[in-house]
């Protein structure tokens, strides 16, 4: 069950990988996500689904080795497998036709972003892309962003790689463009995606995130992943992953992420002594 | 229950036995009824506050025969009429006294499929015990025949004596879906299964089981039952498949328009947590019990040798309500080396968790606040919950649920510090599969609508248990299991 096809390492923390999955790989769509567990007392965890293959039966994650979980998966090569998977979860993204549209991944967010940029081609929408990463070494998925955007934006924080700064810099740039886009799309972390629904509001340019939060189900059931939205509280899994970015309370959402802090920094330490990741 | 030590608990016993056990067949009503109820024998609670091993220990042989003895065996059987699966509670009894432990455990078994867990769950105090004759006569409901003690020793007994695996008739090649793993899907799939038909039964978790595995403790249902009821459904040749969210990974009606089953029985439980809808709830140190009882019993978060999932650990936690989740949760995180208060707007009287469990919770040190409820919670500076403005409260008159209505005193606020608080007042219907079936109707509070034989308003399609009842008990979604099953059977 659920056997590892590859695990390409894409940067020094960046790994993508192709799981057998072929139900999932049947029914996904883009904008879902699974929830895998490393091993039997593993603790359960969500990933974006990148791409799928039916013919193969396989699907394809983006991970970024930062916790416990993430880099036993990255130490996993061909043939091996990964004791649960389950999916796919979460809505589908909407896609139509809206236009001009917007997107911009942040970080290892990329992943989840490409899918949802590329089924938004596949609909008609022309798309102008920001992908932004703290060096060159964590920029991904590069060249597919670039063969389905009209103009592809790269930062780095430190420069390494296309311009220097934040996503928001050509964002607001973008923004201010004729034709005014349609739809801003941005997903990575969520210091940045407030940071990019700030930008978009000022434009009132609708802006759709995709949230990443503590789940333990994904089914409904836990309420861990649970965000204020507007007036109200949504439950991430069920009711997203993707939500109006303007009415996400995002303070609220970096701090409920932190939760566990303490306990991952620890585990982390102990990944990083035991299975000797830089 | 509290703490009663069984050492000293058989001895005292088999005394008392010894006087009685020449003229068991001739005892009068006087007789029995003078007979001391049985306690349950239990772990120290200063010990058991620091493992999660079985509480109740379960009775001795000798403990059962005393406590079978208290039975008058009335003609009218209060006890039956009061039981949700009409066990024939007066038989199984006699068959203890008559030291017929295989005849008990098949008496049992006619009418209940989980009789080690019942026995442990089951409200009988509300349901069998409620009515018994001793209890009346003796004007003390606590004074009626222990069956559901008597339940689990017989079903203790079936287990550890090799329980026949259920014999399958022939081969039918007809398919079946049973969606959920809980006690409404194994009853239905294994009554599917023994008339010979094929029965896949899909659970969106990585272990099958549902609420009896991710929900109940340990320490109140050792979780080797349930994996024991499993492993017969799979030697029975019932198909387990976990990782499988029906509505996700496969459409409901696309098992049965594309995969082949004839039809499907949902039974996929309550599992959407209530919260209070209160400011300040989303602070973290703020859980649902659903999060937390998943993270302990599920993922094994209190074994951190073992378990990679994290549990947010406090020097004090707040748990609100009063029902069986609110009392294992309260306790879960007692085990953790919390001090705990639970804070509930009734009174212990209208408390909907079984009396054992409000007594063992108390035992083992928990703090109850009873008539408060909160109002808002308060977090620092950094998103954390670091105190609950709580409300007092008075009983008013009756509501809809027939306890007396918690009405707020004006002006009563207070502030109470605490670094976490669980949420633990109920759970609502999970709208995943409703959400994910068209023409599949429930109602405003997402419960899946059913006639009496189970169908829903889609043909084929039967529905059973929490899904159906709202919170409800294990025994009441046994029982929707065994009527779905039937009804299934006789489509064909």
């Amino acid at each position: 069950m659920n056997k590892i096809i590859e695990n390409l390492q894409l940067s020094d923390e960046t790994f993508r990988m192709k799981v057998h999955a072929p139900l999932i790989a049947e029914e996904r769509k883009a904008g879902q996500f699974i929830i895998l567990q490393v091993h039997e007392k593993g603790e359960r965890i969500p990933l974006t689904i990148v791409d799928s293959d039916e013919k193969e039966g396989s699907i394809t994650l983006i991970f970024q080795a930062i916790g416990k979980t993430t880099h036993l998966l990255a130490n996993l090569g061909e043939g091996d497998s990964i004791a649960h998977l389950v999916g796919p979860l979460g809505n589908p993204t909407h896609i139509e036709n809206f236009g001009k549209v917007i997107c911009v991944g942040g970080g290892i967010g990329t992943a989840p972003l490409y899918p949802i940029a590329k089924s938004l081609k596949g609909a008609g929408n022309k798309i102008y892309s920001i992908i932004g990463a703290r060096r060159k070494g964590l920029v991904i998925l590069e060249k597919e962003m670039k063969e389905i955007s009209e103009e592809l934006i790269i930062t780095t924080d430190d420069g390494s790689c296309g311009l220097k700064g934040l996503v928001t810099e050509p964002l607001r740039e973008l923004s201010q463009k004729t034709p005014k886009p349609d739809l801003v799309i941005a997903i990575g972390p969520a210091i940045m995606m407030k940071a990019c629904c700030e930008v978009t509001k000022e434009f009132n340019i609708p802006t759709l995130v995709s949230l990443n939060t503590i789940m333990i189900d994904g089914t409904g059931m836990c309420g861990g992943c649970r965000v204020n939205v507007g007036s109200e509280v949504k439950f991430v899994c069920v009711d997203g992953p993707e939500f109006d970015g303007h009415k996400v309370d995002f303070d609220n959402m970096i701090k409920r992420l932190a939760a566990y802090k303490k306990f991952e920094d620890d585990e982390h330490h102990r990944c990083h002594m035991k299975l000797g990741i830089k | 229950m509290s703490f009663h030590h069984p050492e000293r608990l058989e001895s005292e016993a088999k005394i008392l036995l010894n006087t009685l056990w020449e003229k068991r067949n001739s005892l009068s009503a006087k007789d029995r009824l003078a007979i001391p109820v049985q306690e349950m024998p239990s772990q120290n609670p200063e010990e058991r506050i620091s493992n999660f091993a079985e509480v109740a220990l379960g009775y001795s042989e000798t403990q059962a025969k005393l406590e079978a003895l208290r039975c008058l065996q009335c003609k009218n059987k209060p006890c039956v009429i009061g039981c949700p699966v009409k066990i024939e509670i007066p038989s199984f009894i006699q068959a203890i006294i008559d030291g017929n432990l295989q005849k008990a455990a098949d008496i049992i078994k006619e009418n209940s499929l989980l009789p080690a867990v019942c026995g442990r769950v089951c409200p009988q105090e509300d349901q069998c015990q409620k009515p018994c004759t001793a209890a009346i006569a003796l004007k003390d409901p606590n004074k009626a025949v222990s069956i559901g003690r008597l339940e689990r020793f017989v079903a203790d007994w079936g287990m550890k004596n090799g329980a026949k695996t259920p014999s399958v008739k022939k081969e039918t090649g007809i398919k079946f879906a049973i969606i959920g793993s809980g006690p409404g899907g194994i009853v239905a799939a294994a009554d599917l299964r023994r008339e010979g038909h094929s029965v896949t039964m899909f659970e969106a978790f990585h272990k099958p089981g549902g609420v009896m595995i991710y929900g109940i403790p340990e320490f109140r249902l050792p979780k080797v039952i349930v994996e024991h009821e499993i492993s017969t459904l799979i030697k029975m040749g019932v198909e387990v498949r976990t990782d499988f969210v029906v509505g996700r990974t496969r459409k409901l009606l696309d098992l049965i328009n594309k995969d082949g089953y004839k039809a499907a029985f949902i039974a996929t439980g309550a599992g959407l947590p209530k919260f209070m809808n209160i400011e300040g709830e989303s602070l973290v140190g703020v859980f649902s019990s659903n999060e937390y009882l998943t993270r302990i019993n599920l993922m094994k978060a209190y074994d951190r040798e073992v378990s990679d999932t994290p549990l947010f650990l406090s020097k004090t936690i707040a748990v609100f309500g009063g029902g069986n989740v609110a009392m294992d949760t309260a306790r879960s995180a007692r085990r953790m080396g919390s001090t705990v208060h639970l804070f509930y707007r009734r009174t212990e009287n209208e408390m909907p968790a079984r009396k054992e469990e409000i007594e063992n919770a108390k035992y083992e040190g928990i703090i109850f606040h009873t008539l408060q409820n909160a109002k808002r919670f308060i977090g620092d500076q950094y998103g954390k919950l670091k105190a609950i403005e709580c409300l007092k409260y008075e009983l008013g008159n009756p509501d809809s649920s027939g306890r007396p209505r918690p009405v707020e005193i004006k002006g009563s606020e207070f502030s109470f510090d605490t670094d976490a608080a669980i949420v633990a007042i109920g759970n609502e219907c999970n709208p995943l599969i409703s959400k994910t079936t068209p023409g599949l109707n429930a109602n405003k509070w997402g419960n899946i609508i059913i006639d009496d034989s189970g169908k829903t308003s889609l043909d084929k399609i039967y529905a059973g248990g929490d899904i159906v009842l709202g919170s409800a008990t294990v025994i009441l979604a046994m029982g929707q299991g065994r009527t779905a099953a039937q009804s299934i059977n006789n489509i064909l």
